[in-house]
C-alpha cells in the first residue's frame, strides 16, 4: 500500500470544505440554542467556498483513478453548489411560518452535497457507490424532515425503500461488470470492454436502471410524483434541482467513459428511456391538479430531453447534456420560487386552480411564473428553447434523426399543460390573494426569471464552458 | 461458459443433497411420530413462563432508536478488527484513515448524546 502524501489530496478540498464545516456545523448547531439562521448562512458560505475552491484547484486525480477532478467535474459542481445553495435559501421563509426550524437541514443538504461532488467525481464504480449513497442517504432523511406530517414520512420511507432496491439492482450490475471484465476503474472497463459480451451487457442493463432511478427517468419515475408531492415544498425544490444534476453526471461520465467499445448497445437503451421519459412527461402531466405532482412529470419529461444528448454519445450531445441541466436548474428553481409564495393567511396551497387570476391580483409574480412556463415549454426566446435546440442537434449530428422527431413532439404536447397554467392565470376569474411575497424568494425569482428571459442575449459563456466541460469526458 | 458452470456442480449437489435432507427431517415426524397432543404442549414456549401476550403488539419505538445506534458501534468495531490485523503493513496513512474515520463517528456520537437520544425518558 502507498502512502498518499497530503500535497496530492488539493483536488478533493471542495469536498473536504464541505464535509469539514458540515461537522462543524452540526457541533456548532448541538452546542448552541436559536442558531437556525446562523447554520443557513454559513452552509450557503460554505457552499459558496467550495465552489470557489473547485474553480481555482488545477485538475487531476486523486487516489489512483476513483476520484477525478477535470473540466466536466468542475462544470457540474458548479451546478449543484448553486442548487444547493438555492435550496437552503429558498427554505427560510417557509419553515419559519410552518415551525418547522432545525439547524440540521442545511447540514443535511451540504452533507448530501458532499456525496455529490464525490458522484460528479467518480471515477470507479466503487466511488460511485460511495458518492450515491451518500447523497441519497442525506435526501431520504430530508423527505421525511417533517416528522409529524403523514405525506412527508410516507415520502420518506417510499424514497428510502425504493431507493435501497434501485440500489441493489446497482450494485448487482457492478458486480456483473466488475466480472466479466476484472475492473472497476471506468478506464480499465473500456479497455476490456472493447469486444462487448452478453454479460457486459446484463451488468449495464442493471446499472442503468439504478442511474434511471436516480434521474427519475421512466420506467423507474414511479417514486417521483408521490414524493414530490409528500415531501415539504422546499424539500421539493431541492429534489428536482441539485441531486438530479449529479445523478445526470454521473450517468454521463460513466456511459461515456466505461462503454465506449458497446455504444450501439447503451444507445439503444438510452434512447428507449428518454422516448418513454418525454412521452410520459408530456402526457401524464396533463390530468395533474396539484402543481407539485405536475412539476414532478415536468421533471421526468426533461430528464428524457437531456437523455436525448445522451443517447447521441459525442462530445456535441454532451454538450447539449450539460447546457440543458444548467438551463432546466434555473427554470426549476424560479418555479419552485413561486409554488413556495403560494400562501394564503390560511397556510400553503398548492393547487394549479390557487393561480386562477394571478395576473389581477399579483401581477409580477404571474410574468415571472408565465415566463418560466414558457421557457419550460420551450418557446423561442427563453432559454428553455435553447436547452432544448442543443440536445436536438447533438441527436441530428448523431444521424438519431426519429428521437428528435419525437423529442419536438413530445414538447409540443408538454407545450399545452404549461400554456393551461399561463391561461388559467391571465384569464380566469381572481381566486383569493396570497400573502406578500418574501423578499428572499423575489430574489430567487428574479435572478432565475432574468437568465431564462436574457440568455439568448448571450450566450457564448454557457456553451463554451459546457463544450470544455464535454470534451474533458471523450 | 459450460467449464464456468461445471465449478458450480459441487454447489449444487450440496444444496440438493441439503434440500432433501431438510425435507425428510421435517417430513418424517409428521408421518412416524407419536402424537397426544393437550394444550400445554400446543401453547408456545417461552422460556418457561406462560405466553402472556400476543408477540405481534406494539413496542416502544426507543428500542429501536438503541439498536440503531448500537449498529453504528457494532461496524466501527467491525471496521477495527481487520485494521489492527493488518495495521503494521499501513503505515502512517492507514493510521490517519482510521483517525478520520473514528473522528466523524465521534462527532455523530457527541450530536445523539447532545439531542438526548441516549436519554431513556
Amino acid at each position: 500500500m502507498n502512502a498518499v502524501p497530503l500535497s496530492s489530496m488539493t483536488q478533493v478540498l471542495p469536498e473536504i470544505v464541505l464535509a469539514i464545516g458540515g461537522m462543524a456545523l452540526l457541533m456548532f448547531g448541538a452546542y448552541r440554542d436559536r442558531v437556525d439562521n446562523a447554520v443557513c448562512v454559513l452552509s450557503v458560505l460554505l457552499l459558496a467556498a467550495a465552489g470557489v475552491t473547485v474553480t481555482i484547484i488545477p485538475n487531476g486525480n486523486v487516489f489512483g483513478t476513483s476520484f477525478i477532478l477535470d473540466d466536466y467535474a468542475r462544470f457540474l459542481k458548479i451546478l449543484a453548489y448553486l442548487g444547493s445553495a438555492f435550496a437552503i435559501v429558498m427554505s427560510l421563509n417557509y419553515q419559519t411560518l410552518e415551525k418547522q426550524r432545525t439547524f440540521e437541514y442545511p447540514i443535511l443538504i451540504l452533507l448530501s452535497t458532499v456525496g455529490m461532488g464525490m458522484l460528479i467525481s467518480a471515477g470507479d464504480l466503487i466511488a460511485l457507490y460511495l458518492g450515491l449513497e451518500l447523497m441519497s442517504l442525506a435526501l431520504y432523511v430530508v423527505a421525511a424532515s417533517n416528522r409529524d406530517s403523514l405525506q412527508s414520512t410516507e415520502a420518506g420511507l417510499k424514497y428510502f425503500v425504493l431507493g435501497a432496491l434501485s440500489s441493489g439492482m446497482l450494485l448487482y450490475g457492478c458486480s456483473l461488470i466488475y466480472g466479466f471484465t476484472g475492473n472497476v476503474s471506468f478506464n480499465g472497463i473500456a479497455k476490456a470492454s472493447s469486444q462487448g459480451g452478453l454479460g457486459l451487457i446484463f451488468g449495464l442493463v442493471f446499472l442503468f436502471a439504478g442511474f434511471c432511478f436516480k434521474v427519475s427517468a421512466v420506467p423507474f419515475h414511479m417514486w417521483t410524483p408521490d414524493v414530490y408531492e409528500g415531501a415539504p415544498t422546499p424539500v421539493t425544490a431541492f429534489f428536482a434541482a441539485a441531486p438530479k444534476i449529479a445523478a445526470m453526471a454521473i450517468f454521463a461520465r460513466a456511459t461515456i467513459s466505461a462503454f465506449p467499445g458497446i455504444t450501439h448497445q447503451w444507445q439503444q437503451i438510452v434512447v428507449f428511456v428518454s422516448i418513454a421519459s418525454m412521452a410520459l412527461g408530456a402526457f401524464a402531466a396533463i390530468g395533474q391538479t396539484n402543481i407539485k405532482r405536475l412539476m414532478a412529470y415536468s421533471s421526468i419529461g426533461h430528464m428524457g430531453f437531456a437523455l436525448v444528448g445522451l443517447a447521441a454519445g459525442t462530445p456535441e450531445g454532451v454538450q447539449g447534456v450539460l447546457v440543458y441541466m444548467s438551463i432546466y436548474l434555473a427554470m426549476t428553481v424560479g418555479t419552485f420560487a413561486v409554488i413556495l409564495s403560494m400562501r394564503r393567511s390560511e397556510g400553503m396551497v398548492e393547487k394549479i386552480s390557487d393561480l386562477s387570476g394571478l395576473s389581477r391580483s399579483n401581477p409580477g409574480l404571474a410574468f415571472f411564473l408565465a415566463l418560466l412556463l414558457f421557457s419550460l415549454a420551450g418557446i423561442p426566446p427563453l432559454a428553455g428553447f435553447f436547452a432544448k435546440y442543443y440536445v436536438f442537434l447533438g441527436a441530428m449530428k448523431a444521424g438519431l434523426y426519429g428521437l428528435a422527431v419525437i423529442g419536438v413532439l413530445a414538447s409540443v404536447v408538454g407545450a399545452y399543460y404549461y400554456l393551461l397554467i399561463v391561461k388559467i392565470m391571465y384569464f380566469d376569474e381572481p381566486a383569493k390573494d396570497f400573502n406578500p411575497v418574501p423578499g428572499e424568494l423575489k430574489a430567487v425569482l428574479g435572478v432565475a426569471g432574468l437568465f431564462n428571459l436574457l440568455y439568448f442575449v448571450y450566450p457564448a459563456p454557457l456553451i463554451g464552458a459546457a463544450g470544455i466541460a464535454a470534451k474533458s469526458l471523450f | 461458459m459450460s467449464e464456468l458452470l461445471q465449478d458450480y456442480l459441487p454447489l449444487v449437489i450440496f444444496i440438493a443433497i441439503a434440500m432433501g435432507l431438510g425435507l425428510a427431517l421435517l417430513v418424517a415426524p409428521f408421518l412416524v411420530a407419536y402424537k397426544s397432543p393437550d394444550p400445554e404442549k400446543l401453547s408456545a414456549y417461552e422460556c418457561g413462563f406462560n405466553a402472556f401476550d400476543d408477540a405481534r403488539m406494539k413496542f416502544d419505538v426507543r428500542f429501536y432508536l438503541v439498536a440503531i445506534l448500537f449498529i453504528i458501534f457494532d461496524l466501527e468495531v467491525a471496521f477495527l478488527f481487520p485494521w489492527a490485523i493488518v495495521y503494521g503493513h499501513l503505515g502512517v496513512y492507514g493510521f490517519w484513515s482510521m483517525m478520520v474515520f473514528l473522528g466523524v463517528l465521534t462527532i455523530g456520537f457527541i450530536y445523539e448524546w447532545k439531542k438526548g437520544a441516549l436519554e431513556w425518558d
